[in-house]
């Protein structure tokens, strides 16, 4: 007995020396975020260095795991009336973040009642739309931003003496090179994300009902047509020729191959940039992601990927203040810039792409360019991103169809009614949760 | 009175909770508690509809029949072996054993070193004899090395019971038996065996459970929590849905499946299996 009470009130004193030393008159947020290793190094700078700008607000960001782990603590927390005052939510988790009225406070109106001037037009193109209501009112914050980039080695590419293909129909004419060259020519590492979702975008393709579902999730269904079905059909045949690899549903099973220099190129993310360069030891550019010519009205430009930040409600006025102090200042040009050199996300706002070029940034890396390049490409009626809730279930879906596609257990045509049929089962059982 | 703090303990941690899974079963919510609705049985409906199912549900009860048997088999025979170790006995139990104490994230880690398609050492043992494993690419190999991996991981357990087993049986029995019968296979099959059945009992229920629900951790590392088409066990199943998809109703629904299929798995046990089995 004796012993626990010296416990409980050595845990008291720490407590009260801890408020009392960390916290004097400033108000204090948490901020709930998903990156490991060197990002969350440049997550928590980011934190110190905001803490360091002003007095009156202190943030403490947290590491919470993996996208899916972050999300589902931020919920469990929710329901225990401990949410953090910012979560970090990945672009699958959007719809049942956006969804939950009342789970969250819009960042646009945290601004304003801050009293922060907000115009979506300062942000990039395919930036503004994705975390947006129907209307175009700006729910989550974007973060971590980063689009789909064809990366390619290029000494593999002299050694076959091709050039990076714009379409794929250039790729199925250099490839055959490619491979006598000795080299794997493509892999990718994220089947949902860029041969299905940002392949709609690239073809401005309908990918749901409803406006791609931002109109409400009552009756979203989802749309394949043809063009996807024949983009699988053509993967699948490039797998058997030995033009395509695909080394399983985990993002760096089939980026070590390209790394190795086995592949000549790979499809992955903006944001991996500063990761490959660092790693490998072949000259490298990128490019964008390839489109059919043969798809009447393709080579629109991307949406996003990567995550947002929103701003949780139930929190004190003054605490949402703070938070919109605080995204006032990661939009700021200096720090998207900063956080764009030292990852390779893409800066959000136009003043902060602005700064980067005028810094020389893309001239002492052109590749840097490329996904924000390609996020201004001029959109069409169905880029503007999709908003489908239980998304992180149907990715699942699409990656066990298409993993059985490649593997051969299955055709392209009975995988896409699988996708179609579990997937729109999700979401009709999403309505229902939002409904009410 | 004296059995009051247990069924406390039964209550909290097991009656509570199962009450809770059947009844968010019977409830579509949505994942941050807003509200739920009573959907009546249209997440069961759901979930055996779905087109993966069946296929979950074969995949675990191939896998449990393998595990099951293949860590049962590979324990007796080297508790039987190890029986008759009479020099550096010790040694050589321990040897055995020491893969009891790791965890199964940890085995799954290990596992996954070992298949890992680019670098690991038993994928490229395989290649020498033609046979190109590709872990998490192709539904087979993986399911290959979920099970190597888990049984790799049982053995040990199964072993230090079938020993402790075996040494219980005693010596005048054994003694007796070389008299009347020269081949020491029979002498196994119509003596030690069938001496041997209660401990083989418990240990088969021990061992199906945890081919059913103590391989999550094994299933979970291997997959990289991304399962794509690769093989998952309904009990991870229950996780994805639940965890990563937040879908609670229909999480519960699966769990409450599985509920009912253990209980009948068990009552079978015991009806059928242990009343052939002779307690000394």
């Amino acid at each position: 007995m004796a012993y626990r009470k010296t416990v409980a009130s050595l845990v008291a004193a720490a407590a009260l020396l801890g408020t009392s030393s960390a916290s004097y008159a400033a108000t204090e947020i948490s901020w709930w975020f998903a990156h490991g290793g060197h990002l969350g190094e440049v997550v928590n700078q980011i934190g110190e260095n905001y803490n360091a700008s002003q007095d009156a607000c202190q943030i403490t960001p947290v590491f919470k795991g993996t996208y899916e782990e972050t999300l589902t603590s931020g919920i469990a927390a929710f329901r225990a009336g401990e949410q953090p005052n910012i979560l970090q939510v990945f672009d699958a988790g959007a719809a049942t973040i956006i969804g939950a009225k009342g789970a969250v406070v819009p960042a646009q109106d945290i601004l304003e009642n801050a009293g922060v001037e907000f115009n979506s037009e300062d942000y990039i193109e395919g930036v503004r739309n994705f975390y947006a209501d129907s209307e175009g009112k700006m729910i989550g914050m974007p973060f971590n931003s980063s689009t789909p980039i064809l990366y390619v080695n290029e000494e593999a590419l002299e050694k076959a003496g091709v050039e990076a293909p714009k379409t794929w129909e250039d790729f199925q004419e250099i490839a055959p090179k490619l491979k006598e060259a000795g080299y794997v020519p493509l892999a990718q590492s994220h089947l949902p994300w860029i041969f299905t979702e940002n392949f709609k975008s690239r073809h401005n393709l309908q990918f749901a009902t409803n406006n791609n579902g931002f109109d409400g999730a009552e009756g979203t269904q989802q749309v394949f047509g043809e063009p996807i079905k024949n983009h699988f059909t053509a993967v699948k045949g490039w797998l058997d020729d030995g033009l395509f690899g695909y080394y399983g549903t985990g993002w760096g099973d089939n980026q070590t191959p390209f790394n190795e220099g086995k592949v000549a190129m790979w499809l992955g993310s903006s944001g991996s940039f500063g990761g490959i360069q660092k790693t490998v030891e072949f000259p490298f550019s990128a490019t964008y992601l390839p489109y059919w010519d043969a798809v009447e009205g393709a080579g629109t430009g991307t949406f996003i990927g990567g995550g947002a930040l929103f701003a949780m409600a139930g929190k004190p006025e003054e605490e949402n203040k703070c938070v919109a102090s605080f995204f006032e200042y990661l939009t700021s040009p200096e720090v998207q810039y900063m956080w764009h050199r030292e990852t390779g996300y893409v800066p959000i706002t136009n003043a902060a792409y602005d700064l980067a070029k005028k810094d020389g940034h893309y001239d002492r890396n052109p590749a840097a360019e490329v996904g924000i390049k390609q996020l201004t490409l001029p959109g069409g009626e169905w880029t503007k991103g999709y908003r489908m809730g239980f998304y992180g279930q149907i990715r699942d879906i699409m990656n066990r169809e298409y993993g059985r596609i490649l593997a051969g257990e299955t055709t392209v045509e009975d995988a896409f009614k699988n996708i179609e049929a579990d997937g729109n089962k999700l979401l009709e059982r999403f309505a229902k949760t939002t409904s009410n | 009175m004296l059995l009051l703090p247990q069924l406390v303990i039964v209550t909290v941690f097991f009656l509570w909770p199962a009450a809770e899974a059947v009844q968010s079963s019977f409830y579509l919510e949505d994942p941050f508690g807003f509200g739920a609705t009573f959907v009546g049985f249209d997440n069961f409906v759901d979930t055996v509809t779905s087109t993966d199912y069946g296929r979950v549900a074969r995949f675990t009860a191939v896998f449990t029949f393998f595990v099951t048997f293949l860590s049962l088999g590979i324990a007796l025979l080297l508790a039987v072996k190890a029986d008759k170790v009479l020099r550096g006995g010790s040694s050589y139990k321990t040897l055995l054993m020491w893969v009891y104490a790791v965890a199964p994230p940890v085995a799954g880690l290990i596992g996954v070193m070992l298949f890992d398609q680019h670098v690991g050492p038993i994928v490229e043992f395989f290649a020498l004899f033609g046979w190109e494993m590709q872990i998490g690419v192709d539904y087979f190999d993986t399911s290959f090395a979920m099970t190597v991996t888990a049984v790799w991981k049982q053995v040990p357990v199964n072993f230090i019971f079938f020993l402790s087993g075996l040494q219980g049986i005693s010596k005048s029995v054994q003694e007796a038996a070389s008299i009347d019968c020269r081949s020491s296979f029979r002498r196994f099959w119509t003596v030690t065996f069938p001496l041997l059945a209660p401990t083989g009992f418990f240990l088969l229920i021990i061992n199906i459970t945890y081919a059913f629900f103590d391989t999550f951790g094994i299933v979970d590392i291997i997959v990289k929590q991304e399962p794509g088409n690769n093989p998952v066990t309904l009990v991870y199943k229950v996780f994805l849905d639940g965890f990563r998809g937040n879908d609670l109703g229909g999480s519960s629904a699966q769990s409450v499946i599985l509920m009912v299929l253990v209980f009948i798995l068990t009552v079978v046990q015991f009806r059928l299996i242990e009343r052939r089995v002779h307690y000394t």
